[in-house]
């Protein structure tokens, strides 16, 4: 059974179609990385997950309709919906205290052990804490949650990269067992990249790429082109061109590996070439197969 | 669907039936009303600074109490009586007054603050449902703000007491003429019939805030109280009438002639247990009536909180 299950999911916002007709499953134990850039539908997309935006079209989550069940959903669901949401006034005990009091799989000892490797103090309140810090003790949280499904919404926005790395870390070594179900939505693409089981782009409220890292890293190839090969590279189709120090960085999708490496140095790109080259408008990639070098439009 | 039996069943999860997801449907609530007072100190600490400055006020008072005692006791009992008891009543009605303002202001706030520090989208990721945290936001002013005052009251009253009588004492007048006049079980019992009776009388105030909290986005003070003087207003300059200022006065204080019997008094006092009129109260439609709006004014907060995320 698939832990995510959504057929046709739309939300309109007004006259803005924020998620427009959005199929998805999400299998058991993968992490999903939803990736786009600002307003493409994330947040929108986790908020239905969630039960926490209404939406047409249909949706199941472990089984339930997260919009008319969600209080019963997230005994199975955790999430963290952007940093700082923990209310400033608590103080660290007492969020324990009320987590303990209202959640059935909550094991405060759990948390209490993961707060033990951090600096955070008790007696301390939210407010007085860093931001990085308020990161730190809503994982911890989420992590002593025994639950089948994770959704975080651009949990390490605005943190150093020391927190962000940790978190990561933290998530992948401490709470990451197989069985569970993380799905991160995220604008900032690097940082997961060694992390995801499956990659998904929407721009406009739309899928534009769907695939499994496996695949991911057999289908894409970048080549930094030979200047003598750059005509013969085009006529390969590239999906994107970007020009590095002057040479030409062609992108392929499904292509022969041992005919592109006559072209030049071949090498398996980063999520974020990807995102640009599919995120680019059709007109930028036009300009970047067809116009002459000089006038390339570089992203 | 608020029973946990309902959940096996209906789900194909294998592993649901094995993690220990018993927990009693009322534990979410409890936690959520100790919740909203770990937040809100104020609701406490108001009164308690209240009482502070009614205890302080009187012990400045007591100064030539003794004089002012052997003047009344030359007066007739009745007025001897309502002498003696009138500062016990004031700190009282101050008190409930006071309770009265902190719940208004607690519930104009109570779904507005989670909205504006974004803190909604932790507490909806716990799994409380709208229902409960309303409930629990609602239990405030019409249970644990009416038990407090209650308490603090009886607080007050006795050290008031205690202090008049160590004053009288000292000025060899004999205090029992305070015991005799302010029968205490009895004047506690009038208290918490007062308070549950004003309780259950203000419960569609209490509603109507909740919801106007959950519903604007700023500004739920004006929200709140201006369409009220708007339909006022309006209602007075179109037909020169004014039902429904009266109708709103009648919502802040009509509960006292029904829920007590004055018996013709000129001053609302009451000084036995024949005057508390609890089976005419609950036969007020007035009171109903206001129930029942109550009762829609959360139900309407609570269908209004699952559609709300933060501001």
């Amino acid at each position: 059974m698939a832990c995510i299950e959504a057929r046709g999911l739309r939300k309109v916002f007004g006259t803005t179609i924020a998620l427009d007709g959005i199929d998805l499953r999400v299998a058991e134990g993968r992490i999903l990385g939803i990736i786009g850039p600002n307003g493409a539908g994330k947040t929108t997309a986790s908020n239905a997950i969630l039960g926490l935006t209404s939406y047409q079209g249909e949706l199941t989550v472990l089984g339930r309709d997260p919009w008319v069940a969600r209080e019963q959903l997230m005994r199975d669901v955790s999430f963290i919906a952007d940093v700082a949401v923990l209310p400033r006034w608590i103080r660290v005990s007492r969020i324990l205290d009320y987590v303990a009091g209202v959640h059935p799989r909550f094991d405060r000892a759990k948390a209490e052990s993961f707060l033990a490797k951090t600096t955070i103090k008790r007696a301390s309140k939210v407010r007085e804490l860093s931001k990085g810090m308020v990161a730190q003790l809503h994982l911890a949280l989420v992590m002593a949650i025994d639950a089948k499904l994770l959704v975080l919404d651009e949990p390490t926005l605005g943190l150093d990269i020391l927190y962000r790395k940790q978190f990561y870390d933290s998530l992948l070594n401490d709470y990451f067992d197989r069985s569970r179900t993380i799905v991160v939505t995220t604008h900032q693409v690097e940082e997961v990249q060694d992390v995801l089981t499956d990659l998904m782009f929407i721009n406009r409220g739309r899928i534009v790429l769907e695939c499994s890292m496996e695949e991911f890293e057999s289908r894409y190839l970048e080549v930094m082109v030979n200047p003598e090969h750059v005509a013969a590279a085009r006529a390969l189709k590239p999906i994107h061109e970007r020009q590095v120090l002057g040479r030409s960085v062609l992108l392929f999708d499904r292509a022969d590996r041992d005919q592109l490496a006559a072209l030049g140095e071949v090498r398996r790109p980063s999520i974020a070439d990807l995102f640009v080259a599919v995120m680019s408008p059709p007109s930028h990639k036009a300009t970047a197969r067809q116009a002459d070098p000089g006038g390339k439009v570089n992203e | 669907m608020n029973n946990p039996l309902n959940i096996v069943p209906e789900s194909a999860i294998e592993s649901q039936s094995i993690a220990p997801a018993t927990m009693s449907p009322t534990r979410p609530l409890y936690w959520s009303v100790r919740r909203e007072l770990w937040e809100n100190r104020s609701i406490y600490i108001a009164p308690l600074i209240v009482a502070a400055v009614q205890v302080f006020g009187f012990a400045i008072s007591t100064i030539g109490l003794a004089e002012r005692r052997r003047a009344v006791l030359l007066l007739d009992p009745a007025k001897q009586r309502a002498a003696i008891e009138m500062p016990y009543d004031l700190a009282a009605m101050m008190m409930i007054f006071t309770v009265f303002i902190v719940g208004v202001f607690y519930c104009l706030d109570a779904l507005h603050g989670e909205r504006r520090d974004r803190s909604i989208l932790f507490w909806k990721s716990l799994p409380v449902s709208d229902l409960t945290t309303v409930l629990s936001k609602s239990i405030i002013p019409l249970v644990v703000l009416p038990l407090l005052a209650f308490a603090i009251i009886v607080c007050v009253q006795v050290i008031l007491l205690l202090e008049t009588s160590v004053v009288l004492i000292f000025h060899d007048v004999s205090p029992a003429t305070t015991w005799a006049h302010f029968p205490v079980f009895q004047n506690w019992l009038v208290l918490l019939y007062g308070l549950i009776a004003i309780a259950l009388w203000h419960a569609p105030i209490y509603g109507w805030l909740l919801l106007v909290s959950g519903w604007a986005r700023r500004a739920t003070f004006l929200w709140a109280v201006l369409p009220l003087l708007a339909i006022g207003i309006f209602e007075k300059i179109t037909f020169n009438t004014s039902y429904f200022v009266s109708m709103v006065k009648y919502r802040l204080m009509g509960f006292a002639p029904d829920a007590f019997d004055f018996q013709g008094r000129s001053k609302p006092t009451i000084d036995s247990l024949a005057q508390l009129t609890p089976g005419k109260y609950l036969s007020t439609p007035g009171l109903w009536i206001g129930l029942v709006f109550a009762a829609a004014f959360i139900a309407a907060a609570v269908r209004l909180r699952r559609y709300r995320g933060p501001l």
